[in-house]
């Protein structure tokens, strides 16, 4: 597979990262290392083998379906400065 | 202020341990009264900065306590700060700390580094002269790692025996909270108390704790690797465990773990970061800018560019690249198949030995001056020993047991999962014998 700056800007910007040119360079050298040495893992036959992915057995815990108390508005609010009317105020969804 | 905080004060000028030192911290009553507890970043204190060490969750200061630090302040244990971290557990020497932020120094030699992520609290532990224990975590070695460098007990539960609620997550199939500390009593103390089911857990743990063992005589599987392991460590490793009475000892080898442990950890690891971190975009908390007149894009890339250090980028990169459509089965899903044939080959030796042991790290703490020369793939290879426990999510510890020239030497110590109590049973008769 080829591991160039094209695919670093592609996986950066579906990451909402925007990269420096060095960055670009920088990172699109490191990932090229780093796969290569990862690509050990094509050695290892993994047929019928599941996946872990969790260390340990676990079941699922359900709770009772009963209302628990929340922070209230206020306290949500507490540490933005972007807010207006209890609401927060983000950026334009429409463009 | 108190004594205790005095101290910490003049330690932190030093030595750059803290990110925040608690000014009005109390002593309480209880099973921990007396006992000086430090916070690694990433758990959530009630109105105390936390960030993971991190400048985008800069002045983000919780409504909530963690569930472990509801459980020390109710057993009288006394918080007195957040410690430094690598910004959110991303390296193994604290030195990717957030931006803006410092490194903290070997308590043996300031050249050189305390190992990460959790180095603030393990030079802490070293450095204090009051009794104290050191709350952090671990999700492929920032709790052994550090614990070697600085010459202190490290040690990390079962995955899901500590409740993670209020854990700033790196990954969550991996992250497990633990403790650092001088001496095995004081960590059983606050091990006994931090641990159990929490219900605002969803992989929390039901069984029951019990952390009292009694092993007639210790079946103990000694770690053949010598790959790139400093030969003065190994027999320092090897001469602790020679001084042991009443034990058996064997070789044993973990063959696809030490060959696959590394990549399988990292695919792994960031995977899940790169996920959990697509929530900071500088809304509701943390570092914020001017949303107004910017599309979603525009203002959370700009926000996550300025903000994330180097370290966090590449492993957003590398994790966002593995889950990645066309990617994810060669990657991300196959790495969840080799941790099973992991988890399963620890398994097979635990039939068989009731600890297996090994090196910490394989070498001492090393220089800032050397750690600046190493690509990132290379200090990704500095995990080679403790990346393994971690995947299999097994209790594991590091205790100190010499020195090379000055400079601490960590002997690791894995046990069965919920085998905690074995485990301490074990790390006190290292401390006994030394």
């Amino acid at each position: 597979m080829k591991i160039d700056q094209e695919l670093t800007r592609k996986v950066a910007k579906t990451a909402r990262l925007n990269l420096t040119k060095e960055e670009e360079e920088k990172f699109t050298k490191d990932l090229q290392e780093i796969l290569k040495a990862f690509s050990i893992l094509d050695s290892i036959d993994i047929k019928n083998t599941r996946s872990s992915f969790r260390p340990i057995e676990q079941q699922d815990i359900l709770r009772e379906d009963e209302e628990k108390s929340c922070i209230d508005q206020e306290e949500a609010l507490k540490f933005t400065k972007n807010k207006l009317n209890g609401f927060f105020i983000g950026p334009r969804t429409i463009e | 202020m108190n004594n205790i905080i005095k101290k910490c004060k003049v330690i932190d000028k030093e030595y750059n341990y803290f990110t925040v030192i608690c000014d009005d911290a109390k002593p309480g009553r209880g099973k921990l009264s007396g006992l000086a507890i430090s916070v690694k970043d990433c758990i959530c204190v009630k109105d105390v900065e936390s960030t993971a060490g991190s400048k985008i969750l800069k002045g983000y200061r919780p409504l909530f306590d963690a569930t472990v630090i509801e459980k020390i302040r109710k057993e009288g244990g006394m918080i007195i700060g957040k410690t430094s971290q690598d910004a959110f557990g991303f390296g193994s020497f604290n030195t990717n700390v957030g931006l803006g932020f410092k490194v903290p120094k070997n308590p043996f030699d300031k050249e050189r580094t305390t190992g990460g992520s959790s180095g603030g609290g393990a030079g802490l532990t070293q450095k204090a002269d009051f009794p104290h224990v050191a709350l952090t975590e671990s999700t492929g070695g920032s709790i052994e790692n550090p614990a070697a460098f600085c010459g202190v007990i490290g040690f990390c539960p079962t995955y899901g025996r500590v409740s993670r609620y209020g854990l700033i997550s790196y990954a969550d199939s991996l992250d497990k909270i633990g403790l650092m500390s001088k001496t095995v009593k004081d960590l059983r103390k606050v091990l006994e108390v931090i641990s159990g089911y929490d219900d605002k857990d969803a992989t929390s743990l039901k069984e029951k704790i019990n952390f009292e063992s009694k092993t007639k005589k210790f079946k103990i599987g000694l770690i053949k690797f010598d790959q790139g392991v400093d030969p003065e460590i190994k027999t320092a490793v090897e001469g602790a465990v020679k001084k042991l009475k009443n034990v058996e000892v064997a070789e044993v080898s973990l063959p696809i773990t030490f060959k696959y442990g590394i990549p399988t950890y990292y695919i792994i690891s960031t995977s899940e970061a790169s996920s959990n971190l697509a929530r900071l975009c500088g809304l509701r908390y943390g570092i914020e800018g001017n949303p107004k007149n910017k599309s979603f894009n525009e203002y959370f890339s700009e926000i996550r560019s300025q903000n994330f250090n180097e370290e966090s980028k590449r492993r957003i990169i590398l994790g966002t690249f593995a889950r990645m459509a066309g990617y994810r089965d060669a990657y991300y899903i196959k790495a969840t198949k080799v941790r099973t044939k992991i988890i399963d080959e620890y398994k097979n030796l635990f039939k068989t030995f009731d600890v297996i042991v090994s090196p910490t790290m394989p070498v001492v703490a090393p220089k800032f001056s050397e750690i600046n020369k190493m690509s990132a793939l290379q200090q990704y290879l500095m995990d080679v020993l403790t990346v393994g426990p971690n995947l299999a999510g097994i209790p594991h510890a590091s205790i100190p047991v010499g020195n090379k020239e000055g400079l601490p030497i960590g002997l690791m110590a894995c046990t069965d999962h919920l085998q905690e109590g074995k485990l301490l049973e074990f790390l006190q008769l290292v401390e006994d014998s030394s």
